[in-house]
């Protein structure tokens, strides 16, 4: 279809309206439009043109403001459509404050063979190994097939390479288990075989962006050449453009890029291309100036004109120049095969002096299996390209690999290996003319010749890090950020290596290139994210009692995944308010938790007891049915790790629970030693957790009101004492009712069947004299009675006696997780920092969790010697003042001292207290 | 992302599972006869070698088996070091 046929879509560019055709990119109906200056560069601040036709363009890049606002994107690779607003931008683009409306999502993919680029190579060898019987998926990222064909018209096996390249996609899709993803950019390659793709299916698409991880057998890259720069003088004026890309605008979408035309090439790699181009687009109606080829001695020395192309400056370095009237100036410095996906696997590349480019060299080892053929790998004819993918996918080669087992290992291929000669043969006169590299034109001043376009860098700046020293690629373009953003070495890298190893003296093939990272194309955070975002971030735990919280008001707190209440404030009361009332309650009523986040083991089989005395510190074999101990649990390096209740439940049956947000690292804990160390043991874990709701019911009432709930239940000290547990109905629920208290009160936790949590806490609630607390005073209730909580008081140095616990430790087992460590000289020091309590003297004063101690009233000069920091501090009811937890050096000796915590700019003096400030006797929790 | 084979469910991706560090590391027999110095090699020492690495992997995110496999650090090829 010609231009002219195709459906008429309005845009704008800076505010102005302009008209483009289906099928233009916005690059193209720009050119179309005869808007040559398109953005302005990020550092020098110099206008900049549209140098490419596709992801190799180094300068048209552009602010999307509708449909919705995106930076800096490659105006050569939009796809225009109706109502697209675009604008110019320098150097540095606008993300959007709202977000994003889009939908973006993703999906994994397994194949055989991924063939990488639809091109003639790429085309043929999906056909092939389709028609073999392999799992196939083609991806290419543009819209339509055919590689370079629709921008270059050349024919295939006697038809119109579009025309062929149609028909060889029609006989692909209509294979089985094929999968044709245009639009659709490979950009990452990574460790066995696992490749990322980007498909961009449109602003009308339900789905605007969808990430492909793919899983391949083999991969086979057939991802072409990028035509590259020459450095001379004022190479990045509008009107300066790859001859490629002037030839993909005449010929793939019917747009003219200038008037009068002047052509530089130095008829590396590709011979005649740039000479096609000219001929192409003089018949298309340009009028062609003059045919600069450096093989003769030509040199374009720079160009005239002030803010795009006027004229172009043809002689000798230092000599006259002669002024050829032009406004685009068609260059063409080579060839550089695509090797990014090649070189991001693993891939080594070596430089082949015949094309002058780098190519694909010692395929990766490991579990990757890669293929490279085509102009991917320097053959750039078009029957070089088909015989080239055909060879790759043809029996005996293919079988090896077409498995439908994953579990089948994989035969490597040599990237280089399969008809290596034939193809340069193949490649014939005008594919691998003798090559003359011409990186860049001698001049004095090299202030303006461009290596790296997007980022303003220069052949000075090179010169600038060489004489700084500087001998590696890699510093250099840390030095001088060439080879960044969006180019990634497609324009810019080999002739950065070439022009630096050209003032080093050095030969560029042993100087070598950067490391190509993914992705090959910028992507998106957005695409990245897919449909992980907000609510779908990260799953949400919510407990049988949820909905009660909510409608109580409750203040909520992430825990992990959980959400917890933290207070439940009531109209007019904030925080301080809500947890000071719900901490008397507790104190001087009852107050009721809810608890069911706790993670929560079922451990069971002959060898139970015996595995638990061998991971908790303390004795848990010699625990009765029907009782229950406190535990802690060290890593091998004696640190604790975590604490929790274990009940026994029957000689070969334990329960054990564990702090919130180490539920599932203690069921793995559990089984590693299990697993790896004792497989012995006749025991099993399993998580328990979300099975038993759980409610906390705690304070001097609390025992009325289990009475009243559970009549059935002897609930007075003696039958019912502290650290046992019994299975009754409470409020007609099955329950198993541990008594046992984080609180230093009288408390039971009540535990029935998930099902009936809203149930228990409703009847709980029923009985009018119970107040619901959340963890913000659950977490001062504890640390008045001074237990730690793991992972805020401890930070995986503290071993149990740090904490005061010597006592749980045991001194009659063998062994346990831990033990051996307790005898290093280091966890034996006197002086180790130990928990204790702070009282500040002001006892209004809250000290901010995480304040360092000292010992002086004063700050001495730094290093300031730090005694320890605080670890959880609150502000009490029941002592009427505020106090805190700290890890403090020496602690146990220093009860009564005074020390002090810089805050802003004054030291707090506080007092060092024993660590347990609330019923030391325990006549409360025990009575 | 890795392929890695898990010896109960086949090859699966590397998001399944969580690495284990160095394989062949077993608990000492009798902790309490080891010197300081013995007990910290086996506490903090592990090899980190160029080249072919016996290591442990979970699989947690499937059957929660643990497993050893050889890796080779330098190319990443694994090959499956224990039969099930």
């Amino acid at each position: 279809m010609t231009r002219r046929d195709r459906e008429v879509l309005s845009f704008t560019f800076d505010g102005r309206p302009y008209e483009g055709r289906q099928g233009d990119t916005l690059a193209a109906a720009l050119l179309a439009n005869g808007v040559r200056r398109v953005a302005t560069s990020v550092t020098l601040g110099r206008p900049r043109g549209i140098f490419g036709a596709w992801t190799e363009d180094p300068t048209a890049v552009v602010q999307i403001d509708r449909p919705f606002p995106e930076p800096m994107v490659q105006a050569t690779t939009i796809p225009l459509h109706d109502g697209l607003a675009a604008s110019s931008l320098a150097g540095r683009g606008r993300l959007s404050p709202d977000p994003d409306p889009a939908r973006y999502d993703a999906t994994h993919a397994h194949c055989d063979v991924l063939v990488v680029g639809a091109g003639p190579a790429g085309l043929t060898a999906a056909l092939n190994a389709a028609r073999a019987g392999a799992r196939v998926i083609l991806a290419d990222d543009r819209p339509e097939v055919g590689g370079s064909l629709p921008d270059t018209g050349e024919p295939v096996e006697g038809r119109p390479g579009v025309e062929w390249a149609r028909a060889a996609a029609g006989s692909y899709v209509a294979l089985p288990d094929t999968r044709l993803l245009t639009r659709t950019s490979v950009v990452g390659y990574y460790d066995h075989n696992y490749l990322v793709a980007v498909e961009r299916r449109g602003e009308r698409a339900v789905t605007r962006e969808r990430v492909w991880r793919i899983r391949a057998g083999r991969v086979v890259l057939a991802t072409g050449a990028h035509e590259r720069p020459i450095a001379f003088a004022g190479n990045d004026l509008p009107g300066v453009m790859l001859a490629s890309a002037a030839r993909a605008y005449v010929n793939r979408y019917g747009v003219v890029p200038g008037r009068r035309a002047a052509v530089f090439t130095t008829g590396g790699g590709s011979g005649d291309a740039a000479h096609d181009a000219a001929r192409d687009l003089a018949a298309a109606g340009v009028e062609i100036a003059e045919i600069v080829d450096a093989r003769q001695g030509g040199l374009v020395t720079g160009v005239r004109g002030d803010g795009e192309v006027r004229a172009v400056l043809i002689g000798r370095p230092g000599g006259p120049a002669r002024e050829v009237e032009a406004d685009l100036l068609l260059v063409s410095g080579g060839w550089n095969p695509v090797v990014h996906l090649f070189a991001q696997a693993g891939g080594e590349l070596r430089y082949d002096d015949r094309i002058a480019a780098f190519v694909p060299g010692r395929p990766p080892e490991g579990g990757q299996s890669v293929q490279v053929i085509g102009a991917a790998r320097g053959v750039f004819t078009t029957a070089g390209c088909v015989a080239e993918g055909l060879a790759a996918t043809s029996p005996p080669d293919l079988p090896s690999t077409v498995t439908r087992s994953s579990r089948e290992s994989r035969v490597p291929v040599d990237a280089s290996a399969p008809g290596d000669a034939p193809a340069r043969e193949d490649a014939g006169p005008s594919g691998e003319a003798g090559a003359q590299p011409l990186w860049l034109v001698p001049a004095d001043d090299y202030t303006t010749h461009f290596v790296d376009l997007q980022r303003d860098v220069t052949v000075a700046d090179l010169q600038g890090a060489t004489s700084a020293g500087l001998r590696s690629v890699e510093h250099v373009k840390r030095y001088t950020t060439a080879g960044t953003a969006h180019d990634q070495g497609k324009t810019s890298g080999t002739l950065t290596s070439a022009v630096i190893a050209h003032l080093l003296g050095v030969d560029v093939g042993a100087l070598g290139t950067t490391t190509f990272r993914a992705p090959y194309v910028p992507v998106s955070f957005a695409t990245l994210a897919g449909r992980d975002r907000g609510a779908l971030h990260d799953p949400v735990r919510v407990t049988a009692m949820h909905d009660r919280h909510v409608e109580r008001n409750a203040v909520f707190e992430n825990v992990g995944q959980w959400k917890r209440p933290r207070y439940y404030p009531l109209p007019g009361e904030d925080m301080e308010a809500a947890v000071l009332r719900e901490c008397r309650a507790v104190r001087e009523a009852a107050g009721v938790l809810d608890a069911s986040t706790l993670g929560k083991i079922d451990v069971r089989g002959p060898d139970a007891a015996e595995l638990l005395d061998r991971l908790y510190t303390n004795m848990i074999s010699t625990l009765k049915v029907g009782a229950i101990r406190y535990g802690v649990m060290c890593r091998a390096d004696g640190m604790v790790f975590d604490d929790g209740t274990v009940i026994r439940l029957a000689p070969d049956h334990f329960l054990v629970t564990t702090t919130t947000g180490n539920a599932a690292a203690v069921l793995d804990w559990m089984e590693e030693w299990l697993q790896t160390e004792w497989p012995d043991l006749r025991a099993r874990c399993t998580s328990v957790t979300e099975q038993w709701a759980t409610v906390a019911l705690a304070g001097p009432g609390s025992r009325a009101v289990l009475a009243a709930l559970a009549p059935a239940l002897a609930v007075d000290a003696e039958s019912f004492p502290f650290m046992t547990w019994r299975d009754t109905e409470v409020a007609g629920i099955e329950a198993r009712v541990c008594r046992i208290s984080f609180s230093g009160e009288l408390a039971y936790e009540i535990n029935v069947s998930w099902w009936y949590g809203q149930a228990l806490w409703d009847a709980v609630l029923a009985t009018g004299t119970v107040t619901p607390y959340g963890t913000e005073a659950m977490h001062v209730l504890r640390a008045e009675k001074g237990y730690p909580i793991i992972g805020q008081d401890t930070d995986g140095t503290v071993t149990p006696a740090d904490l005061g616990m010597d006592w749980i430790v045991s001194k009659k087992k063998p062994d346990f997780v831990g033990k051996r460590s307790h005898a290093r000289a280091d966890t034996a020091r006197p002086d180790r920092r130990r928990l204790v309590g702070l009282l500040p003297e002001d006892p209004d004063v809250l000290l901010p969790e995480g304040g360092q101690v000292i010992s002086t009233g004063h700050l001495p000069p730094p290093p300031v010697p730090m005694l320890g920091h605080v670890t959880s501090s609150y502000r009490s009811a029941a002592l009427g003042r505020t106090f805190a937890l700290a890890l403090v050096a020496g602690g146990g000796n220093r009860l009564g001292d005074r020390l002090y915590v810089p805050v802003n700019d004054t030291l707090i003096p506080v007092t060092v207290a024993h660590h347990v400030l609330y019923d030391p006797e325990s006549t409360r929790r025990d009575g | 992302m890795l392929l890695i084979p898990c010896p109960w469910c086949g090859p699966r991706d590397e998001a399944e599972f969580h690495y284990g560090g160095q394989a062949h590391v077993a608990y000492p027999a009798d902790p309490a006869a080891l010197t300081d110095e013995e007990w910290a090699r086996y506490l903090f020492f592990r090899d980190n070698p160029m080249g072919p690495f016996s290591e442990r992997w979970n699989h947690t995110s499937g059957c929660r088996r643990w497993f050893t496999v050889t890796r080779d650090t330098t190319t990443n090829a694994i090959t499956p070091e224990t039969s099930r």
